[in-house]
C-alpha cells in the first residue's frame, strides 16, 4: 500500500472527548430534524453513542480521503437513523456543516434515507429494512477476496431482525466466517407499533445469534467506553461474524422523547428543540 | 365528508365499519398500522387483527393462510414493501392460488415526500398489473376508497388498492356507486381525453379548467380500475376527442398510462401522451414540491393537453 501522507484517524479520540462528540452530534441530530419538519428522532438518538465510537474511537478511515482503498465499511442497514449518520459524517470531515440544514429537502445529498448516490460517505443505499445486513457481508466477501483488512461494520434496528433477510443473511455470514464482520444490533425495544416485545418478539437475540454461528456480545449502548471495547473483541474474533447486542434507550438524550415509540417518525417541534437543547447542555447564543 | 381528506384514513375507517358488518374481516400489517390506518381495526378488534412486525414477505403468505382457512384478510403496509419487498410471495402464495387476499397499500407515489425515494413506489402499479388474477385499484379520492372497500370484499380472489399519504381533495359524492373495471366521466369533452387515476384525477380536473380558458374542451375520465381497464370507457372518449393524456404518480411504464397505451395501441391507435415519473427514482421533498418537480401538476398535464392534440 502506497503510504498516502493523509491523517488516518488511527487511534482516535480519548473518552472523553467522544463523549462530547457525541453530545455535539444529538444537537445537530435535533436541529436538523427540526428544520426538515419530518424524520426518524427516537431511532437516530438511540443510535448515536454507538456511531461515534464507531467512527472516532474504531473505525480505520481517512479525514481527508472518503475513498481511501483500505479503509473500513459502515452499512447503516436501519436506514430511518439517516441524521445520525449525516451528523458523524458532517464531524468526519465528509459534508460541510451546512449541508446538514438540508437533510430532507429536494436535490440535497441529505436524503430522508441514505443515498450512496448522493453523499459522501455512505457506502450503501439503505431505507428498506433487512437488506443491510446482506449488502455487508457482500462488501465484506469482496474485500476478504481481495486480501484487503478491511473490515465491515452494520447497524440495525431489533425491530429490523423480525424481516427474514436478516436472518438468511446472518446464515449466510457464519457458513462464510466473515470473521471481517461485525453487525451491531441498536436494541431500544421499540419499534413503530409500539414495543418489540409486544409487536413481534425477538428475543432472546444472543442466544438466537449464537445459534445462527455468530459470535454475540451483550453491552450497554450508552456507554462508550463499553461499545469500543466491544468493537475491539469483535475484530479479535477471528472464527466467524461478530454482534454486538447494544442495549439502548430509544430518543437517548432527550426526556421528551426517552423510551417512547411516538418519538420514531416524528421530528422536534420549536417548543421541543428548545427544551432538549437545553437538557443537552447547549446554551443558546444572546 | 370533509372536502379534503387522505384515501388511507378513508380505508381505515372503511375497514371498521366493514370487520363490524362481516366476521370474517381479518386484517394484518407490518408494524405501519398507524401510518396505513389499520390501527383502527386494532383498536376495535384486536382478536382479529394480527400486526406481523417489519416481516412483509411473511404477512402475504400468512393472509394466504387466513384466505385459505375461509377468512377475508386485508394486509397493509407501505406500497413498496406491499407490492416489491413481498412480490415473489405474492405472487406465488396470493395471485397464482387465486387466494382471496385484499391488499391495501399506503404510501403510493411520490407524495409520500421526505423520506424520499426509497419509500416511494412508483412501480407498483406496474407490479401488481402483470400478475395475473390481481384486480388493481387506485381510488381517486377517500368516498372513492371507501366505495372500493366494500366493493372488493364481496369479490371472490386477489386485489391490490393503492392509497396514498397526504390529504387530497374529495371528488364523489357519497351516493357515488363504484364497480371493479369501471371507469366514470367526471367531465365531457371533445378536444382531448385526460385519463387519471388516484390523485392525479384532481389534477386532471383542475388541467381541465385551465384548458376550458384556452378554449380547449377536455373530457376527464377517473380510470381507478388500472386491472382489469375499462377499454370501452377509454376507447368511446378517444373515439370522440382523438387524443389522449394519460396522468398518474407513477412511472410512465406499466401502470395506467402502460395500460392504456396497449389498449389503444390494439384497438384505437390515437396520439397519446404519458404524464408520469420519466425512468428515474423518487427524491425527498415536500409532495408538493415533487408534483412540480416531477411534472405532475394540472400545468404538465394541460401543455401535454396541447402536445398531443397538436397531433392528431
Ligand atoms: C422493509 C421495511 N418495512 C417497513 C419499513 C418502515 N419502518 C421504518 S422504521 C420501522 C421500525 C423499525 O424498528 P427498529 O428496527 O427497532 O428501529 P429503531 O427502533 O431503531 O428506530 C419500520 C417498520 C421499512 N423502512 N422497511
Ligand atoms: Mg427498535
Amino acid at each position: 500500500m502506497a503510504q498516502v501522507e493523509s491523517r488516518m484517524l488511527d487511534p482516535r479520540e480519548e473518552l472523553p472527548g467522544l463523549v462530547e462528540l457525541a453530545r455535539q452530534a444529538r444537537v445537530d441530530v435535533l436541529k436538523m430534524l427540526n428544520r426538515a419538519g419530518s424524520g426518524h428522532t427516537g431511532g437516530s438518538l438511540s443510535a448515536v453513542d454507538i456511531l461515534v465510537a464507531l467512527f472516532f474511537g474504531h473505525m480505520r478511515l481517512k479525514a481527508d480521503d472518503p475513498c481511501w482503498r483500505m479503509r473500513d465499511r459502515f452499512v447503516l442497514s436501519k436506514g430511518h437513523a439517516a441524521p445520525a449518520l449525516y451528523a458523524v459524517l458532517a464531524k468526519l470531515g465528509y459534508l460541510r456543516p451546512d449541508d446538514l440544514m438540508t437533510l430532507r429537502q429536494v436535490n440535497s445529498c441529505l436524503q430522508g434515507h441514505p443515498d450512496a448516490k448522493m453523499c459522501t460517505g455512505v457506502e450503501c443505499s439503505t431505507g428498506s429494512l433487512g437488506q443491510g445486513l446482506g449488502m455487508a457481508l457482500g462488501l465484506a466477501l469482496g474485500m476478504r477476496l481481495d486480501k484487503l483488512s478491511s473490515r465491515v461494520y452494520a447497524l440495525l434496528g431489533d425491530g429490523e431482525m423480525q424481516e427474514g433477510m436478516v436472518w438468511e443473511a446472518a446464515m449466510a455470514a457464519a457458513h462464510y466466517r466473515a470473521a471481517n464482520l461485525t453487525a451491531i444490533c441498536d436494541n431500544n425495544g421499540l419499534q413503530i407499533d409500539g414495543r418489540v416485545a409486544e409487536v413481534m418478539n425477538v428475543e432472546p437475540l444472543g442466544a438466537k445469534w449464537r445459534a445462527f454461528g455468530w459470535n454475540a456480545l451483550e453491552v450497554d449502548g450508552h456507554d462508550m467506553e463499553a461499545i469500543v471495547s466491544a468493537l475491539q473483541t469483535a475484530a479479535a474474533h477471528e472464527a466467524g461474524p461478530s454482534i454486538i447486542i447494544a442495549r439502548t434507550v430509544k430518543g437517548k438524550g432527550v426526556s421528551l422523547f426517552e423510551n417512547r415509540a411516538s418519538s420514531h417518525g416524528v421530528a422536534p417541534s420549536d417548543h421541543e428543540l428548545k427544551v432538549a437543547l437545553r437538557e443537552l447542555g447547549e446554551v443558546p447564543l444572546g | 365528508m370533509a372536502n379534503e381528506m387522505a384515501t388511507r384514513l378513508a380505508y381505515g375507517e372503511a375497514l371498521v365499519e366493514l370487520g363490524r358488518r362481516d366476521q370474517r374481516v381479518v386484517v394484518l400489517d407490518a408494524d405501519l398500522s398507524g401510518s396505513t390506518k389499520t390501527d383502527l381495526f386494532a383498536r376495535e378488534f384486536p382478536q382479529r387483527f394480527f400486526n406481523m412486525g417489519v416481516a412483509e414477505q411473511n404477512m402475504m403468505a400468512v393472509a394466504a393462510g387466513l384466505a385459505h382457512a375461509g377468512k377475508l384478510p386485508f394486509a397493509s403496509t407501505f406500497a413498496i414493501f406491499a407490492a416489491g419487498r413481498a412480490w415473489e410471495v405474492v405472487r406465488q402464495s396470493i395471485a397464482y392460488s387465486a387466494a382471496n387476499v385484499k391488499i391495501v397499500a399506503s404510501h403510493g407515489g411520490v407524495t409520500v415526500g421526505p423520506d424520499g425515494g426509497s419509500h416511494q413506489a412508483i412501480e407498483d402499479l406496474a407490479l401488481m398489473r402483470v400478475l395475473p388474477n390481481m384486480v388493481v385499484i387506485v381510488p381517486a379520492d377517500g368516498v372513492e376508497m371507501k366505495k372500493v372497500v366494500e366493493t372488493v370484499a364481496q369479490v371472490q380472489g386477489p386485489c391490490y388498492v393503492r392509497g396514498g399519504r397526504i390529504k387530497s381533495p374529495v371528488i364523489f359524492e357519497e351516493t357515488y356507486q363504484f364497480r371493479i373495471g369501471k371507469g366514470v366521466c367526471l367531465r365531457q369533452g371533445k378536444d382531448v381525453t385526460l385519463a387519471a387515476c388516484g390523485l392525479m384525477v384532481h389534477q386532471a380536473l383542475a388541467a381541465a379548467e385551465w384548458l376550458a380558458k384556452e378554449r380547449i374542451s377536455a373530457e376527464v375520465l377517473n380510470l381507478s380500475t388500472i386491472k382489469p381497464l375499462d377499454e370501452d370507457l377509454l376507447c368511446q372518449s378517444a373515439a370522440k376527442t382523438g387524443c389522449v393524456v394519460t396522468c398518474e404518480e407513477h412511472l410512465v411504464n406499466g401502470g395506467l398510462g402502460g395500460a392504456c397505451a396497449e389498449a389503444l395501441g390494439e384497438r384505437l391507435p390515437v396520439p397519446l401522451e404519458r404524464i408520469g415519473v420519466r425512468d428515474t427514482f423518487g427524491i425527498s421533498g415536500r409532495p408538493d414540491e415533487l408534483l412540480e418537480y416531477f411534472g405532475l401538476t394540472p400545468a404538465d398535464i394541460a401543455a401535454a393537453a396541447v402536445r398531443v392534440m397538436s397531433r392528431k
